[in-house]
């Protein structure tokens, strides 16, 4: 069981960490803060059965030989909330001595990163921490503590009632079991569908999807939420596997799928995905605070028509350093695969690190919406 | 370790099994749990850092340390990866130098560009790193979103914050949290918009909950935080190490100088009682020793009603040489007598003795130690054997359980409240016994496990009911009591305490304390772990004063608690060198290290050093030599650097003996109130204008620096030296070390200080030893100094300072942190803008009962006096308690505090005084006329007589 909160990391390794960390007190946490845009498959499963997470929950706790658990659930999802609050309830006596409690969340996208997860659960600002130390290790107040996603902990159940083998048995590669994925954008058939690892990115867009709502021709295809990559219709053999994608420079994170027909203009879409990191930022590294908003002035300057001249300050005679020349579009497009880089190697969270994959695929797949000459299709 | 104390290694030290890694190819080994940061600057290859600093856990923001790791994904930051076995760590590659000039190149577009004319400038990390990173081009031009025009907040009257120049690294903040532990800055906003805030968004500096300890100033890697002094002074060019002048920590600093003038004072990071942390005295508030207050020339005068003349060292000398000659040729030997000054250095103190015993020929030599920590020399003696406390400082960090009685470290002692709250942070538990609500019951992220708000006076009552709980509930560490005690001694003292009427359920009535929460505390002090106590003149300045100590230390050893790391009984000393002064034979019956003056052996050993027969009777104490002046015999005195009319009890008994002597000799930095009273005035010289050495309250001897002239052109030691030589002592010291060579020589807890010593290690606790050559951190270790401890029995004995329904409150008394003591340095600092005027504080309960409301002017008035200040409501006083502080002299609030002492040591009961309070109309009457007088005996002739 990989996890399917966004990183993929097994399950299994994380709760072994867990299990053996010393120490008496150790926490569950479960992450139900589902900020992805175009994703739903936690509430779904939040809605429609609270049970399997919650006994998802107490297997865990068990299986490390924790107390206490929560569930940090997004404030816009009252719902949810509402029959969470009835199931804890419920099944109170039946996960005894193990303890849930139901903790709303602050409403921000950051919050979702699960150390500042922790920081908002224990009262703080959501601000991401430095990892080492491990949540495993020291995680909520400092305690050993298990963080998986909704999904990862509502499989559990169906697992051990089935048998690994058996949930092994379905999927691709690494990728085993199944995966909800949340079709949504300009597409026929939205919604949720559940199926194995191993469905190319084409057979999931056409086939279930049934192309787009408007009947223009795919134009882009977002996986993995507002920091996956956008993917061109020449890369829909892809298929869905965590390896394979990873290897494309492109995520699966929490499967939503999001389509664009030939309308989109993939320049404001990367624009999107810089203001959309710079509005979310925690503010914590340097990167992603002032490099988000850096990469939004660049992405309008290049939308303008190119180049940049001189400012004020840098023809002041004073300024002797500086290189007051004109720059041209191509320096400026430099300029940003260069923040992309810094943002990508240097930010603390993927927050910040992943907002490139949306800006470097824009830019990678559609030149020509940046006013580059078209590029040449890259074989795959 | 690298030779520059100052280096910077990124992350703090951490001790573990050795690691082997290697860094660009060197082998290199560091203990487990080092951070790669570190292990990479041991080595000499220093990585980039902005946000990290070895004062603070590493926080891994800036992002411009990263590395390469074989076989780790992506680029780690360094400070934030900790070392493991056979690790391969490159710091600098093609990919991280692009990495982190793309961060750099962030930075620097939303940063002024106008470094030349920064404070900061060549002090900047910012700069460095910009430097060391080779950035040359900022390709994002500089119109981008920005924060330049952020308004700049000069609140605080001594450091700026100008968040334009802010990189949001946090240090600040981390600063504040983890060094000191006031939780006063938090970032604000998320994402671009995060910015350094004091508390609420609307708050400056000045107004937020910021102590302006400066440890923030400290550890901002920018201008943002910067000190005034430097905005207007410039970057300082060399830096001399000393000692902190104001209270018992001791903090070490780094004088930073340019010239002759102090740029800024920098807590310093090896220093061993404060661990680079300071408080905003010893930090900022040294801006007395250049104001204009300050007397630089000798002053003599027949008559206090008379100006003041301004004479020649030379004269002044042989004026006061030839008075107290006059006086001992017609009143006799006894009739003249010294007072030396805890906040002198040792060497000072030793001298003003010396003057005394070898000089004047008797032993009337006391100390303003008398008036707060007498008791506990006393107390400690008796019980354990030495007059000191028992552990260093670092100590703190090994408790489990800190009891704190009669003390408020947060405003008295601040750089220890600070490492003491850090270890309450941990997790150890508090318990604290004081009438008032300190801070310490609750501050952020610390509350005591208990408060036990008492009566003031009734500590012997309450310590005693914890004893009983302790040895009734079976509690007691019988086997340490069996080992280490006088069994017999102890038996007894378990008799006593376990009797019924000592039970917290009787004793009740007395402390007013329920008495579940004295048996609560008692169990826990007794039974979770390691347990410490520290303590103040809370409990000292009591009639039962050395009873308290005396319970205190019967507490700690019948729970085992002494002679380890994280226990112990801990003064917690207020002046600089209160320590110092009573080591150094400050009192009438003890030469240096405590030896009685009727002891022959002692007595013979300084009179062959120094040529002289001395007097085998003690000397007068100092309430002694003013009862003694009031009857007419005792006419003269020499007081260094002590202002006893506003800091001794009962002012108009202070005032009615000083005015019957003939000649009084104030040697001191400012005209102080008791110089009004004086003939002979000595301008005195700041800690900065002399060498020396000064004992902080672990016993530590720090060494005391001269980075400036004195103003009047004498240290203080070559005053006394030149009194003594006037009266024909033919005195001889070229240096302060070689006083401390006499010192040493004379002084068998000394034997083996010398400057030299000092000098390669930076200070030495006492006793210091053949058997202990570089110091004795923690005291009692395998046997207590006097063989076997000894139990000694308290019985509560209630004050004759009783309520009654003419004076139905109580008075107690403190201060405050911005403030010291009688406030004669602090009070001509900026540090008045945080206290402008005493307060007293009153219950709400009682304020309604007298028609008060905070902010009025109530007339506070005892059996001795009366006086008046504006009232401040609050429920941190008990009902029937009130507060004051004591810094400002309108307020002379000993105007009200009586005569009543400690029965052993004459230390007087400044806290607990029978009072009322009633509203009034403004400054009474006394204290009009008192400062009518005291204008006119401060005037000065015009050194040279008008053409
Ligand atoms: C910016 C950001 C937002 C995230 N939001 C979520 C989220 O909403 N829900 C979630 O389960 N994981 C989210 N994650 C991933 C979590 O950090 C974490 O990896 C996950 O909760 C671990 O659970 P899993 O192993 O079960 O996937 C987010 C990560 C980042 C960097
Ligand atoms: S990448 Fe952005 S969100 Fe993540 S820690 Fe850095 S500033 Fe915060
Ligand atoms: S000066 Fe001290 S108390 Fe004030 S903000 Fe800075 S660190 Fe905090
Ligand atoms: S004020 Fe200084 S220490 Fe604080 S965040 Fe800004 S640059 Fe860092
Ligand atoms: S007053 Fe005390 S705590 Fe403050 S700096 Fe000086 S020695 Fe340290
Ligand atoms: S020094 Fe390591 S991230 Fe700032």
């Amino acid at each position: 069981m990989r996890g399917r909160g966004g990183a993929g990391f097994p399950a299994g390794i994380k709760w072994r960490t867990v299990a053996e960390a010393a120490g008496p007190v150790k926490y569950i946490v479960c992450n139900a803060d589902e900020g992805d845009s175009g994703t739903f498959a936690d509430r779904m499963v939040m809605e429609g059965d609270p049970f399997a997470l919650i006994e998802g929950m107490a297997i865990a706790a068990f299986a490390v030989g924790a107390q206490k658990g929560f569930i940090y659930v997004r404030s816009e999802y009252p719902d949810a909330i509402a029959k969470l609050d009835v199931a804890i309830r419920l099944a109170a006596e039946d996960i005894a001595p193990f303890r849930i409690e139901l903790r709303v969340g602050a409403g921000a996208y950051i919050c979702g990163e699960e150390t500042s997860l922790l920081n908002s659960l224990e009262g703080k600002r959501g601000e991401v921490r430095a990892k080492p130390p491990l949540p495993a290790l020291q995680g909520l107040f400092g305690k050993p503590t298990v963080v998986n996603n909704v999904l990862t902990l509502a499989a559990v159940p169906h697992i051990l009632a089935d048998g690994a083998e058996g949930y092994a048995a379905l999927g691709t590669g690494r990728s085993r079991g199944t995966m909800p994925i949340q079709l949504a954008g300009n597409i026929k058939h939205g919604g949720l569908f559940e199926t194995a690892f191993g469905l190319t990115l084409g057979e999931i867009v056409n086939d279930i999807g049934g192309g787009t709502a408007s009947g223009r021709p795919v134009k882009a295809v977002q996986v993995g939420g507002p920091l996956g990559a956008y993917l061109p219709p020449s890369m829909f053999h892809l298929p869905f596997d965590y390896e394979a994608f990873a290897a494309a420079d492109a995520l699966i994170g929490h499967a939503g799928v999001v389509v664009f027909d030939d309308t989109a203009d993939m320049l404001a879409q990367a624009r999107f995905s810089m203001a959309f990191t710079a509005a979310e930022s925690c503010g914590k590294c340097t990167p992603c605070r002032i490099g988000a908003v850096r990469g939004v002035e660049l992405i309008d300057r290049i939308a303008a028509g190119g180049g940049r001249a001189a400012g004020p300050l840098e023809r002041l005679p004073q300024m002797r350093n500086v290189n007051a020349r004109p720059r041209s579009l191509e320096e400026e497009i430099g300029l940003l695969t260069d923040l992309c880089e810094t943002m990508k190697f240097g930010s603390l969270c993927a927050l910040g690190g992943f907002a490139p994959y949306p800006v470097m695929s824009a830019l990678c797949h559609w030149p020509q919406d940046f006013g580059l000459a078209p590029a040449v299709e890259a074989a795959q | 370790m690298a030779a520059d104390p100052e280096a910077d290694f990124g992350t703090p030290a951490r001790h573990g099994a050795p690691v082997r890694l290697t860094i660009d190819g060197r082998a290199v080994t560091v203990p487990e749990g080092t951070s790669v940061m570190r292990a990479a600057a041991l080595a000499d290859a220093a990585i980039p850092k902005l946000c990290a600093t070895d004062t603070l856990e590493s926080f891994g923001s800036c992002r411009l340390c990263l590395v390469e790791i074989e076989g780790a994904r992506g680029t780690p930051a360094s400070c934030t990866t900790p070392v493991r076995e056979g690790m391969v760590v490159a710091t600098q590659t093609e990919r991280l130098k692009k990495l982190r000039r793309g961060v750099m190149e962030l930075y620097i577009s939303d940063h002024p560009l106008d470094c030349l004319t920064c404070s900061a400038n060549n002090d900047c990390e910012l700069q460095d790193q910009a430097a060391a990173v080779g950035l040359r081009d900022v390709r994002y031009g500089y119109d981008g979103a920005n924060h330049l025009d952020a308004p700049a907040d000069v609140s605080n009257p001594y450091f700026d914050f100008d968040p334009a120049k802010c990189i949001v690294c946090s240090r600040c903040v981390r600063a504040c949290d983890e060094v000191q532990g006031t939780f006063a800055l938090t970032i604000d906003g998320r994402g671009f918009a995060s910015k350094v805030s004091a508390g609420m968004p609307e708050d400056d500096f000045l107004n937020s909950e910021c102590v302006s300890c400066g440890a923030c100033v400290a550890a901002c890697p920018t201008a943002t935080l910067n000190e005034k002094a430097v905005a207007e002074i410039g970057t300082p060019q060399r830096a001399v190490v000393t000692t902190c002048a104001y209270c018992g920590v001791g903090c070490s600093f780094r004088a930073e100088m340019r010239g002759e003038e102090v740029v800024r004072m920098v807590p310093a990071k090896d220093g061993k009682a404060n661990r680079g942390h300071s408080c905003v005295k010893g930090r900022f508030a040294y801006g007395y020793a250049h104001h204009g207050d300050r007397i630089t020339t000798p002053m003599i005068r027949a008559s206090t009603a008379d100006p003041w003349r301004p004479v020649s060292w030379e004269e002044a000398f042989a004026y006061a040489a030839s008075e107290l000659q006059r006086i001992q040729a017609t009143y006799g030997r006894q009739a003249v007598g010294g007072i030396s000054s805890s906040r002198c250095t040792n060497e000072e103190t030793f001298l003003v003795q010396k003057l005394v015993r070898a000089g004047f020929g008797n032993n009337n030599i006391d100390t303003c130690a008398r008036v707060c920590h007498s008791p506990t020399g006393y107390g400690l003696k008796a019980t354990f054997g030495t007059s000191a406390g028992t552990q260093d400082f670092d100590s703190v960090a090994d408790a489990d359980v800190i009891l704190v009685i009669g003390a408020n470290p947060t405003d008295g002692h601040p750089v220890f409240a600070s490492r003491m709250k850090s270890r309450l942070r941990q997790g150890a538990k508090l318990i604290v016994i004081d009438p008032r609500r300190i801070d310490l019951v609750r501050t952020p992220h610390v509350e005591a496990a208990h408060h036990l708000p008492l009566q003031p006076g009734t500590n012997v009552a309450l310590l005693t009911a914890m004893a009983h709980v302790i040895v009734t509930e079976g509690l007691a560490d019988e086997a340490f009591v069996a080992a280490r005690c006088d069994m017999d001694e102890y038996r007894e003292w378990a008799a006593f305490v376990a009797e019924p009427r000592h039970s917290p359920e009787v004793l009740e009535a007395v402390t007013r304390v329920p008495a579940a929460n004295v048996r609560a505390a008692a169990r826990l002090y007794a039974t979770g772990g390691n347990a410490a106590i520290y303590y103040g003149l809370g409990v000292t300045e009591h009639s039962q004063g050395s009873s308290t100590v005396m319970a205190i230390a019967n507490l700690a050893m019948a729970t085992g608690n002494i002679g380890r790391p994280g226990v112990g009984v801990n003064p917690l000393r207020g002046q600089n060198n209160v320590q110092g002064a009573c080591d150094m034979g400050s009192f009438p019956h003890e030469l240096s290290g405590y030896r009685h003056i009727a002891g022959a052996e002692g007595r013979r050993l300084f009179e062959g050093d120094w040529g002289v027969s001395l007097d085998p009777e003690p000397g007068l104490r100092i309430p002694n030599m003013l009862d003694a002046a009031v009857d007419g015999v005792f006419k003269g005195i020499y007081i260094q650097g002590e202002d006893i009319l506003q800091s001794d009890p009962n002012t108009k008994h202070v005032l009615a003996g000083l005015k019957a002597m003939e000649c009084v000799i104030v040697h001191d930095l400012f005209l102080n109130e008791t110089a009004n009273y004086a003939h002979v005035f000595f301008p005195g010289s700041t800690f900065l204008e002399k060498d020396g050495t000064f004992t902080n309250a672990e016993r530590r001897i720090q060494r005391v620096r001269k980075v400036m002239s004195p103003l009047a052109g004498l240290a203080d030691w070559e005053v006394t030296v030149g009194l003594a030589n006037a009266l024909g002592l033919q005195w001889s010291y070229g240096h302060p070390s070689e006083i401390m060579d006499e010192i040493a020589r004379l002084t068998p807890t000394f034997a083996g200080v010398s400057y030299a010593l000092l000098e390669t290690e930076g200070s030495l606790q006492w006793p210091v030893t053949e058997a202990a050559p570089a110091g004795t951190p923690v005291m009692h270790a395998d046997h207590f100094v006097r063989g076997k401890g000894k139990f000694v029995i308290t019985d509560y004995v209630p004050t004759d300072e009783k309520t009654g329904p003419r004076y139905p409150l109580l008075l107690t008394t403190g201060r405050i942190l911005s403030q010291y003591n009688v406030g004669a340095q602090t009070r001509r600092t900026r540090n008045t803008v945080w206290h402008e005027a005493d307060v007293l504080e009153i219950h709400p309960f009682d304020a309604e009962n007298r028609g008060l409301a905070s902010g009025d002017w109530a007339r506070l008035a005892s059996r001795a006096g009366e006086t008046s200040l504006r009232v401040l409501v609050t429920d941190r006083v008990a009902p029937g308690v009130v507060y004051t502080t004591f810094h400002h002299p309108e307020t002379q609030a000993n105007v009200v505090t009586t005569e009543h002492s400690d029965w052993a040591t004459n230390c007087p009961e400044y806290k607990v005084t029978a009072v009322e309070v009633s509203p009034s109309n403004g400054p009474s009457d006394w204290q009009a006329r008192y400062q009518a007088a005291a204008d006119r005996a401060r005037r000065i002739e015009p050194a040279e007589p008008a053409e």
